[in-house]
């Protein structure tokens, strides 16, 4: 389908259903089913199997004609991996049921992987699932889980097989939140805030009607999930000076008193590292939409937290007497991370969390050597040994 | 600012093949190495192939003017082979710099350089950045009088390109080599060895007038395509230093499985791609003509030069001590880049330039 053919479809939809009269929800719903949600989507699950090219200008179009957007900020996790997770292992039924509302903003989803004794291990995870009649019962913790207070559905990796080495052990469900099982509780950060949660997960029955993916290939599914994890943290396109660095050019700009050499040296070096880094995204998008994917965003994501940690060290040494004071340390329970939208303390603090969320910067490191170089694995002892003989 | 295409055509993809295996069969490792023992006998040759028969001397002169009417996108993937199998040709000196000022100057001479029948270099040192104000020689009667140290590519070339003191501004005069002495100097990369070039009362002709505009543009395509150079300095040393670690073998184990060197090579590799970004978008920058040039060179020279000689040093480092040996080749690529870093204006300087192009005053 051209362009032109798309804005065809896109002006019927909108001679169809006038977004200035037709309640928000209902005019959402009306997208996805009319295949103008995520265009890259197979047909019945709110796309039209086209390019994802094309997705900017779809959303550009219904924009302007005042359209309401399914608000994505508030809904991350399940656009960016429940979605991609689903729609490549789940059932026909499954993606009937998950996926419109998902789109529509109408549920929102968290994620349940990491563990207290699970992080970069994540194999290693001990949340238990039990057959239980046509379900599965599962006990466990579950901790970094963002959005778990407002979610309606988790997607969950729980252990149901104890007795297999770890990578085989494990099956992929999805996790209705509102079982009385689940608790919830806020988790302070480095930050003061709380952009995440634990969860306790206390007998938690979930039908097998949402297992995805058979049983035992959760690690499989989870990797796929992850994969989106990591292009969706390094891949941003940005213009030039947007993000760290532009905040810190702009306190420079405006602070000509603050001024010396040798942060004038370090701005200038992290300002020509920052526009590399920018145009090796700019470079890795193009590469992407011609079909090339591979482990090189784990390389932009290694880049990406080095320079937010540097810029936001270099951005308080810069206030001078002002960066000794810090904006709000009350415990609040954010939505969204809006770096830019905080103190300069708050970002020197919460950037050193970009080198641990979603890959520590050293897995990353190994995955590149890995896959990337073609370097020997990293020594797995525990890879044939069943998981509940492992120390622990 | 728009998005410009940072990857390679298909163009580029065969052009590449084509000067790799042209390097492959014609330009001998072994030979590159005995130029540090002062033998040369295998430059002209080489060169003769590569500007002559490849085409590659007229690659940035337009078809009417008897070249291959190509773009910096394509000289950059060449100067990236060169890089890549440490060629040494004078083709960053002669079809890049000195070509860019003749197709300034409207020379004549271009048609000559185009087809490889002529080499030229401009003669300045070469540590000189666009950003700086070059040496200008005496001049009387149109005859040339005075000494540039350290330039590249004047060994190789047959005429120069020298800037003169006229009472209207510096302009360029054409010298026959053959008129001056040139005296070889013994430098830190004899793959592009240097020259002390001597002018008494050479006759020269005048190729541009007021040619301060064209010096500082043929320096800065050629600082913004050094960049590639660089990139393919650090290819190499990356390549080559991978492959070493998978087959080295110390405590009874492949080095490359050791995460303390892992993790080094990620990091290089991660740099490596980086500086392809910066250097491809200086290529086409210049290529498409945008108005982003000047920030895009200098990104890409600030970049790129501490890159290739961080790569190099990473490479001796990793090989350890057949890093250190005349037999391994990593000291040609470590002697290159150093060099690099310092041709055509120091990282340093390219930042100071930028700090004035994207207003961050010191």
């Amino acid at each position: 389908m051209s362009r032109a053919d798309l804005s065809q479809r896109v002006e019927r939809f909108l001679a169809a259903h006038d977004p200035t009269t037709t309640e928000r929800l209902e005019f959402l719903r009306a997208r996805y089913d009319a295949g103008l949600a995520w265009i890259s989507y197979p047909e019945g699950h709110g796309g039209l199997g086209l390019s994802q090219d094309l997705q900017p200008e779809l959303d550009r179009i219904l924009a302007e004609a005042g359209a309401p957007d399914n608000n994505p900020q508030a809904n991350t996790i399940g656009l960016g991996m429940a979605a991609p997770t689903i729609l490549a292992f789940g059932t026909e039924e499954q993606k009937q049921r998950y996926l419109r509302p998902l789109w529509t903003g109408e549920e929102v989803w968290c994620q349940l992987f990491s563990e207290p004794g699970a992080g970069s291990d994540l194999a290693a995870l001990a949340t238990r699932a039990v057959r239980d009649g046509d379900g599965w019962t599962v006990n466990g913790q579950k901790v970094w889980t963002s959005s778990a207070h407002l979610a309606k559905f988790a997607i969950l990796v729980a252990r149901t097989n104890p007795d297999l080495p770890k990578h085989r052990g494990m099956t992929y469900f999805l996790c209705d939140m509102n079982h009385p099982g689940i608790d919830v509780r806020p988790l302070r950060q480095i930050t003061g805030e709380a952009e995440f949660n634990e969860v306790f997960l206390t007998d938690v029955w979930i039908p097998d009607s949402q297992r995805l993916g058979d049983e035992g290939q959760g690690w499989a599914v989870a990797n796929a999930t992850l994969s989106n994890e990591r292009v969706a943290i390094g891949g941003k396109a940005a213009p030039r000076e947007s993000g760290m660095i532009g905040v810190v050019a702009r306190t420079w700009r405006d602070r000509p008193e603050r001024r010396t050499p040798e942060l004038h040296d370090r701005l200038l070096r992290l300002w020509v590292d920052a526009e590399v880094s920018r145009l090796t995204g700019v470079r890795l998008r193009q590469k992407l939409a011609q079909g090339q994917p591979g482990p090189e965003g784990s390389a932009m994501k290694l880049t990406f937290a080095r320079l937010a940690q540097q810029l936001s060290g270099l951005e308080l040494e810069l206030l001078g007497e002002d960066g000794l004071r810090f904006d709000d340390w009350t415990l609040t329970r954010p939505d969204r991370v809006d770096l830019l939208a905080r103190g300069a303390g708050y970002r020197f603090l919460r950037a050193k969390g970009n080198s641990i969320e979603g890959g520590t910067s050293e897995i990353l490191r190994n995955i590149v050597a890995e896959r990337v170089l073609g370097l020997p694995s990293e020594h797995r002892i525990d890879k044939d040994v069943p998981w509940k003989e492992l120390a622990k | 600012m728009s998005e410009l295409d940072l990857l390679y055509s298909e163009i580029e993809d065969d052009l590449r093949a084509s000067v790799r295996s042209l390097l492959a069969a014609r330009c001998d490792p072994a030979a590159v190495v005995a130029m540090y023992d002062g033998d040369r006998s295998h430059v002209a040759e080489l060169w003769s192939c590569l500007a002559a028969d490849l085409g590659l001397a007229g690659l940035l002169v337009p078809e009417e003017r008897g070249g291959q009417g190509a773009s910096a996108r394509e000289a950059a993937v060449v100067l990236e082979e060169l890089g890549l199998s440490m060629a040494p040709v004078p083709f960053l000196t002669s079809s890049v710099i000195a070509t860019t000022l003749l197709l300034h100057a409207h020379s004549e001479l271009v048609g000559a350089v185009a087809a490889g029948e002529r080499t030229a270099a401009l003669v300045v040192p070469w540590s000189t950045a666009a950003s700086d104000t070059v040496p200008a020689l005496r001049l009387t009667e149109g005859r040339v009088s005075g000494t540039v140290t350290s330039v590249a590519g004047a060994l190789e070339a047959d005429v120069l390109l020298v800037p003169v003191a006229t009472p209207t501004g510096v302009a360029i005069y054409a010298v026959e080599q053959s008129a001056t002495s040139v005296t070889p100097v013994v430098s830190l990369d004899m793959t592009r060895q240097l020259a002390d070039v001597a002018f008494d009362g050479s006759p020269g002709t005048l190729v541009l007038a007021d040619a301060k505009p064209a010096i500082r543009a043929a320096l800065g395509v050629g600082a913004a395509l050094l960049a590639s150079e660089q990139v393919g300095v650090a290819r190499w040393c990356l390549d080559t230093t991978v492959a070493y670690l998978k087959e080295r073998r110390q405590f009874g184990r492949v080095l490359g499985g050791f995460q303390a060197l892992k993790h080094r090579l990620a990091d290089l590799y991660t740099s490596v791609e980086s500086a392809a970004a910066a250097a491809r978008y200086a290529a086409v920058a210049l290529a498409t003509g945008d108005p982003d040039v000047a920030v895009a060179a200098a990104v890409a020279q600030a970049y790129c030069s501490d890159l290739a000689v961080a790569a190099a040093e990473e490479a001796v480092q990793l090989h350890a001590g057949i890093g250190m040996t005349w037999e391994h080749p990593a000291h040609l690529y470590l002697k290159r880049a150093k060099s690099d870093q310092i041709a055509l204006g120091t990282p340093g300087a390219h930042r100071t330039h930028l700090a004035a192009l994207v207003d961050l005053p010191r």
